[in-house]
């Protein structure tokens, strides 16, 4: 009983274990653009994390450049360009809707359409056929 | 038996995509600079922390641009290489000593040899990320022009610098 409630604890305990639980900005609106960007920035050396949940220095780096840009005053749509331009859309969880990442966007849609498509056709095959089961006219 | 061979056509495709995509290393990215302008950097050398290095100092030549750390395995791998590299005079190499202590750094290149024209000490890694660097080494070869030719990732060696960076000299130069 007494792991049961240990593990509990601990499990509620996550947000103390944050890595990055400092307030960066004093502003609660830049802190909160600040987390955000955060969060959709991939680090690129630990590859299913985002800035925000790792401890790598380089993901401390880059989180020092986008508090540093912000601090200046830059947009977000600023701030992800800077990470685009080093790193490229890889780094972004959530890359823009632009040129080479187009397809990933639109590839589902496309293969919904195609797959609504043939079922289309098929169903309306089969209602042209005669039904099989009828018994036939004499 | 025409009907399913269609969609079964479709899965082998898939399959064939899928392997190849699966011999491939994900952690390696290709960098946004190949065929661009190289960032640009300017650092006080780690030898003399008074004086200053920076990319200007290569303008006009071709140069090897290396990122470098002591706390990286890999660099100590292609140390002897670039030993050697420097030894033959083709290409200058200009080191960028990464998030690395200073003494630490200055004992490698003490106790190894030093393959670099200068190395700019980047402490706290702000050069590294307008490089767009995740990991050491890396070794950009950047032309006269100031253009990235090529970005290797990992350990230089002679087989990898004959086959991807050569060439490219050569055509620059």
């Amino acid at each position: 009983m007494r792991r049961v409630w240990v593990l509990l604890l601990l499990i509620l305990a996550q947000p103390a274990i944050a890595i990055d639980t400092g307030r960066a900005f004093e502003d609660p609106e830049l802190q909160e653009r600040y987390e955000d960007i955060i969060a959709q920035v991939r680090c690129l050396k630990c590859q299913n994390q985002s800035i925000k949940d790792s401890n790598v220095f380089l993901a401390a780096d880059l989180r020092r450049e986008i508090r540093r840009l912000l601090s200046e005053g830059k947009t977000d749509d600023e701030v992800f360009d800077f990470l685009v331009e080093r790193y490229g859309e890889f780094a972004l969880y959530s890359p823009r809707k632009s040129g080479k990442t187009l397809i990933l966007w639109f590839a589902p849609l496309l293969l919904l359409a195609g797959g609504a498509l043939i079922g289309f056709r098929v169903i309306r095959r089969r209602m042209a056929m005669p039904l099989e089961d009828e018994p036939l006219a004499e | 038996m025409a009907r399913y061979l269609a969609p079964l056509g479709v899965i082998a495709l898939l399959l064939i995509v899928f392997s190849i995509g699966l011999t491939r290393d994900p952690s390696e990215l290709p960098s946004t600079f190949i065929d661009k302008a190289a960032p640009e950097f300017d650092l006080p050398k780690l030898k003399d922390l008074d004086t200053r290095i920076s990319s200007a100092d290569y303008r006009g030549e071709a140069a090897l641009v290396n990122i470098w750390a002591t706390w990286c395995v890999g660099c100590r791998e292609e140390h002897p290489f670039l030993m050697e590299l420097a030894a033959s005079d083709v290409v200058p190499i200009y080191g960028i000593n990464w998030r690395d202590r200073r003494p630490d750094a200055l004992r490698w290149l003490q106790q190894y040899g030093d393959p670099y024209v200068a190395s700019g000490f980047d402490e706290d890694g702000r050069v590294a990320v307008d490089w767009g660097v995740y990991g050491a080494p890396e070794t950009f070869l950047v032309s006269a022009e100031g253009v990235v030719l090529h970005k290797h990732l990992g350990p230089l060696t002679r087989e990898i610098w004959e086959q991807d960076f050569a060439p490219l000299l050569g055509e620059s130069s």
